[in-house]
């Protein structure tokens, strides 16, 4: 409790309230009042969000914060929110990420404003809901919710192809979801009228029901991450989206597949999970492999960096289904590590993109010459993207690799070609953009970072330097929660 | 925590303060409190070294976690020290050289604007390096080997407005990354089979491991030591530039010429040969992973010399011959002559920085002209220069009382005695490559220093010795670089390394040198009667009659033997090959991934398609969907006969 309201009900509201409140300033000649709204609103979502950290007991298994109100008697639908070990890093995550897009947007965004800035708040609203919602349908609510505001933020703020891409975007992750809502009708039907995720847990289920249900949120959860082949909206849609609408489609958005993974998938049919692991293996994989060869070949840097996403979030889902701690907490890790480094990678672009209007490799070169405090940044973010160490990019894929040794020496071995390609897209291209002598005239032009933008990419550096020189308190408040996990995962539910 | 091990802490991290200030401030504090400060600091990490050394030889091992760096599982993943003789060791002659190329870089990037920035990498990757050697556990180990590789891949690319230098950078980068690759795999079969990542865990477990095997490909099953230490030497193949993966090593001379001495020749470069020493444990318990280094370090030993007779660049002759005697130190290790290759790790970092450093000052002299084809008869103005990079060129050969003569005639010798597989191949491979060494180290020195000058005029009445800050660091280095030497009955056949590398019985190439040997005096006397003694004066004196005294010669060898002359100056299309096979075959495979796989198939056919579908569809049915009176009263009507049709039959 904070100030006498349940702190997970205030890190959802808090936003979307303030993001309507954000909206309410109308039109652009408010424009200020709009920027100032939306910044403080989304420092205090951050503070509210703080506690959930602090007063988060570590060793308890099972959820906390629990909130629990009846809200739709009749289908036996509650208001039911509770966070453990696996959702907390995710949403502190999110409040974290929110402040910098809207400082992010300070300058960059003069047309609708109030809508730009209220659109982010409420979609951190939306998303910390997705992340504590215990209840079903409330997930599912806050799930397909999370899609308005983005599909907004692409649409009306972004690039000349918007209107295609903002449509892929949506058709394919509502698609994706439709069946979802299907497994829940048929887990209700099944668990005696309960839409309670905690006792889907519980619930046991024979093998066919179970690969169907699994099915059935692989597609819902595999378009968000986006798995291997069902990827290819994310780099149309960061193509098209304004940076702001990047950095959290990149950073936060992704994750709702990889949490759904884990709060859905693994508990609810562990049985079906284990079964197709094979698959989900060999798909992850796929998705490091393939698309960080695709990767290297692109000459448009958002696709380059949306690519780089698939193939890192591949990491995540290999570290799911191979059942180890070292793999589930690794793949929380590079959940988190990856909204540090996508966001902040995306930013880099955004940072030219501002310049120059442009984000074909090609139309750079040299760049370090004009912009010498940013190609410093821009290096940090890029070796972290390659997975150095000492970078919060190395700590998930160390342990997810590790963890794959130990299942199988050739998923490994696949897995860690990522150290070779990832190094060759990520410095290749930073050799193209930032080293090299001045290209043309309007690299010429340019002028370094101003105040704003290092202020923005120093946190996202202290941030990524953090996690990869001491990851501890980020793993340590997993372990109970990952344990409990793997122990539920080897009861059998048949 | 009692004081020395406060100590610990200073040594790695007072080049890290020191490299924060230059590189976050550089700007404010300007640039010769850049260079103070930075200086400044390595002192104190020298001293700080100096005396955990001497703390370190009384036996006092410290082996203990600063924190831990992360939990998972059952497993606990610690940041920590592990302070012996061989860290020690290490620690100073990473902390002298580096303090030594920090004073010549004074001189030598005098003006340029990066000046700040320069001292800060350098600053960095002392402490890299330092992180490196002082790590008790792989996953330190494995941050300081891959930041070392960074902040290498950052002074490659230290003018980054050339291209040559872009892309040496971007490729020893991934070069080391495919090393890397390697090295990662291993030290998760490691942590895989040892359940940790601690270096004396691991050890204490390594004889259990030994008789396990493991089935990589199935139906084959392969002793697991030699997988873990063939995977980890991968690593080190990587990053000490062992054939195949070399490529990188010489393009790294695009990098400033301190550089190249620091770290490309005397520390970084050596940290694979450390790593295998360091791993004396479990590499011994696998005679098949000693042979493979044997081979390796042989093929590059031999190769990279007869590389090094063909080049005209001054630096890239002494980058060849840094490549050969890394060669050395990996034959040294495949015999499980773990301190002899150390030894030679160390007299080498010695006299291979003064070479390096040496050529630098020469290329300052010249104008950063580095072709010795327009060099020549530079000892008349370059005396200090002159002497420092002859003495070295000695020591490098192995001139008989200078360091690299202790060191690599140890090796050689405990090639003879060894009796492991290959061991007969190493032994014609290090012995030729006497004969190579002493040819292309004397037609260096005779082309730069000798004969008649070849530069032009403006260049050569501007010819004069560098300043002090330069030829210091060069008088200092050549002292270690001919008395280091001496420390061998020490270092070899002494407990030196004590328990820090461990050799089992049944290789005993090192004890039976052991057995040999009558004192320095007597290694210097006897060495007068064995074939390397006169294979290096064969070398020396081909060197002086082609480039001394029948000037032609060269030219006239280079006709006739062509196609092996291109095969040499082309460094046997190595890289030719790679970047058409590796490089392009991977851009091929993306482009036809990203094209077909997700251009054509996922989005043109599936997505797109299944959109098109709807549209087709949606178009079809629309056409009943009119809006004339006259359609649907016509559907009706035949609507009606074919009810009437089924109704009557």
């Amino acid at each position: 409790m904070l100030f006498g309201f349940p702190l997970i009900s205030l890190v959802i509201w808090l936003p979307i309230l303030i993001g309507i409140l954000v909206f309410a300033t109308g039109g652009d000649n408010n424009a200020r009042l709009a920027k100032w709204v939306a910044l403080i609103g989304s420092i205090m979502g951050l503070l509210v969000a703080i506690p959930l950290y602090m007063q988060f007991d570590p060793t308890m298994v099972g959820m906390q914060f629990v909130e629990y109100h009846t809200w739709i008697e009749s289908f036996n639908i509650h208001y039911h929110l509770g966070i453990d070990g696996i959702s907390m890093p995710l949403i502190l995550l999110n409040c974290f990420i929110t402040p910098l897009v809207v400082i992010a947007g300070w300058q960059v965004i003069n047309n609708r404003v109030s809508q730009y800035m209220g659109a982010f708040l409420v979609m951190s609203g939306i998303v910390n809901g997705v992340f504590s919602s215990l209840d079903a349908i409330l997930f599912y609510v806050f799930w397909e919710a999370s899609l308005i505001p983005m599909f907004l933020i692409i649409g009306v703020w972004g690039g000349p192809n918007r209107v295609y891409a903002a449509i892929k975007f949506f058709l394919y992750t509502l698609m994706g979801s439709l069946l979802m809502l299907v497994a829940f009708i048929y887990l209700y039907n099944v668990s005696g009228g309960s839409f309670s995720i905690l006792d889907y847990h519980k619930l046991s289920l024979p093998l066919t029901p179970q690969i169907l249900i699994f099915i059935a949120f692989l597609i819902a959860f595999a378009v968000k991450v986006p798995m291997w082949p069902v990827h290819t909206w994310l780099p149309d849609a960061h193509v098209e989206a304004p940076t702001g609408g990047s950095v959290v489609l990149a950073a936060i958005l992704l994750k709702l597949g990889g949490y759904g993974f884990l709060r859905y998938s693994l508990p609810i049919v562990p049985d079906a999970s284990e079964y197709l692991s094979g698959m989900m293996i060999g798909l992850s994989l796929i998705a490091v492999v393939y698309i960080g060869l695709i990767a290297l070949v692109q000459a448009d840097m958002k696709k380059l960096i949306a690519y780089s996403s698939v193939s890192h979030m591949g990491f995540v889902t290999l570290g799911f289904f191979l059942f180890s701690s070292y793999g589930i907490e690794g793949a929380m890790v590079q959940m988190i590590s990856h909204g540090f480094i996508s966001g902040a990678m995306f930013l880099c672009v955004g940072v030219m993109y501002d310049r120059l209007h442009s984000r074909q490799i090609s139309d750079y070169g040299g760049v370090a010459n004009k912009m010498p405090v940013f190609a410093a940044f821009f290096m940090l973010f890029a070796m972290a993207n390659a997975g150095l160490p000492g970078t919060s990019g190395f700590v998930g894929e160390f342990m997810v690799i590790m963890a794959a040794i130990e299942t199988n020496f050739w998923y490994a071995f696949c897995a860690a070609t990522t150290l070779i390609f990832g190094a060759a897209y990520t410095l290749w291209m930073y050799k193209r953009v930032i080293f090299g002598a001045v290209a043309n005239a309007k690299v010429e032009t340019l002028n370094d970072v101003s105040y704003r933008e290092i202020f923005i990419l120093t946190i996202l550096a202290v941030a990524v330097l953090w996690i990869g020189l001491y990851p501890l308190p980020l793993t340590e408040v997993m372990h109970a929660t990952v344990d409990d996990l793997l122990a539920h995962l080897s009861r059998s539910k048949l | 925590m009692i004081e020395i091990q406060k100590l610990y802490l200073l040594v790695p991290l007072a080049p890290l303060v020191g490299s924060l200030i230059a590189g976050l401030l550089g700007r404010v504090i300007g640039t010769t409190w850049s260079h103070r400060i930075t200086i400044g600091m390595m002192f104190v990490c020298l001293a700080a070294s100096i005396i955990i050394f001497m703390d370190v030889s009384k036996g006092n091992i410290y082996n203990g976690s600063v924190y831990t760096w992360m939990t998972s599982g059952t497993a606990q993943f610690e940041i920590g020290f592990l302070i012996d003789k061989l860290s020690a060791t290490m620690m100073v002659v990473v902390s002298f050289v580096s303090l030594m190329v920090h004073i010549y870089t004074i001189g030598y990037m005098k003006g340029d604007p990066g000046y700040q920035r320069f001292f800060s990498y350098i600053s960095l990757f002392t402490f890299s390096m330092l992180v490196l050697v002082m790590s008790n556990n792989f996953l330190q180990l494995f941050f300081g080997w891959e930041a070392v590789g960074l902040v290498s891949y950052l002074l490659i690319g230290f003018w980054y407005t050339r291209p040559t230098a872009i892309y040496a950078n971007l490729k020893a980068f991934l070069v080391n990354r495919v090393g890397d690759f390697g090295f990662l795999l291993g030290i998760g079969m490691v942590l895989m089979h040892a359940g940790s990542l601690d270096y004396a865990t691991v050890f204490a477990q390594a004889p259990q491991i030994a008789s396990q095997t493991v089935e990589i490909i199935p139906g084959l099953p392969w002793m697991l030591m030699s997988v873990i230490c063939i995977l980890l030497f991968i690593g080190a193949m990587g990053k000490s530039a062992q054939f195949p993966l070399h490529v990188w090593l010489p393009d790294s001379m695009e990098g400033p010429t301190p550089i190249s001495a620091l770290i490309h020749a005397a520390t970084m470069v050596t940290a694979g040969i450390f790593m295998v020493a360091r791993m004396s444990p479990l590499f011994e318990l696998s005679d098949t992973a000693l042979t493979v280094m044997l081979v390796i370090g042989s093929i590059t030993t031999l190769s990279m010399a007869l590389v090094a007779i063909v080049q005209n660049d001054i630096k890239r002759v002494v980058a060849y011959s840094t490549l050969s005697q890394l060669g050395y130190m990996t034959v040294a290790l495949g015999v499980s002559a773990y301190s002899v290759g150390i030894f030679h790790l160390m007299t080498h970092a010695f006299f291979k920085a003064v070479l390096f450093l040496g050529a630098g000052s020469v290329i300052i002299a010249m104008h950063h002209e580095q072709d010795m084809t327009k060099m020549g008869g530079l000892k008349k103005y370059m005396p200090v220069t002159y002497v420092t990079m002859f003495i070295a060129g000695l020591a490098n050969v192995g001139f008989p009382g200078l360091s690299g003569f202790f060191s690599k005639d140890s090796i050689i010798e405990a090639v003879h005695f060894s009796d492991i597989a290959g061991a007969n191949f190493a032994y014609f491979c290090v012995l030729v490559t006497v004969f190579v060494t002493a040819f292309y180290t004397f037609r260096m020195l005779f082309m730069t220093f000798h004969g008649s000058p070849r530069m032009d005029q403006h260049t050569k009445e501007h010819l004069h010795e560098s300043p002090w800050v330069v030829t210091l660091p060069l008088i200092i280095l050549v002292i270690p670089a001919i008395g280091a030497g001496w420390l061998i009955e020490s270092m070899l056949f002494g407990n030196y390394f004590g328990e820090s590398i461990q050799i089992g019985s049944q290789h005993e190439a090192v004890a039976k040198m052991g057995a040999q040997f009558h004192g320095i005096w007597g290694m210097m006397t006897h060495a007068l009667t064995t074939l390397p003694f006169w294979f290096l004066l064969g070398g020396i004196f081909t060197a002086w009659y082609f480039y001394m005294v029948k000037t032609d010669m060269p030219g006239k060898i280079k006709q006739k033997f062509g196609p092996i002359y291109t095969l040499l100056d082309r460094k046997y299309y190595i890289d030719e090959f790679y970047s058409w096979l590796f490089a392009g075959g991977a851009r091929t495979l993306g482009r036809g991934f990203w094209k077909f796989g997700d251009v054509k198939i996922i989005d043109g056919f599936f997505v797109n398609g299944s959109a098109r579908v709807v549209v087709w569809a949606a178009t079809l049915i629309r056409q009943f969907q009119s809006g004339y009176i006259y359609h649907y009263a016509f559907t009706m009507i035949v609507g009606v006969f074919v009810l009437l049709s089924f109704w009557l039959y």
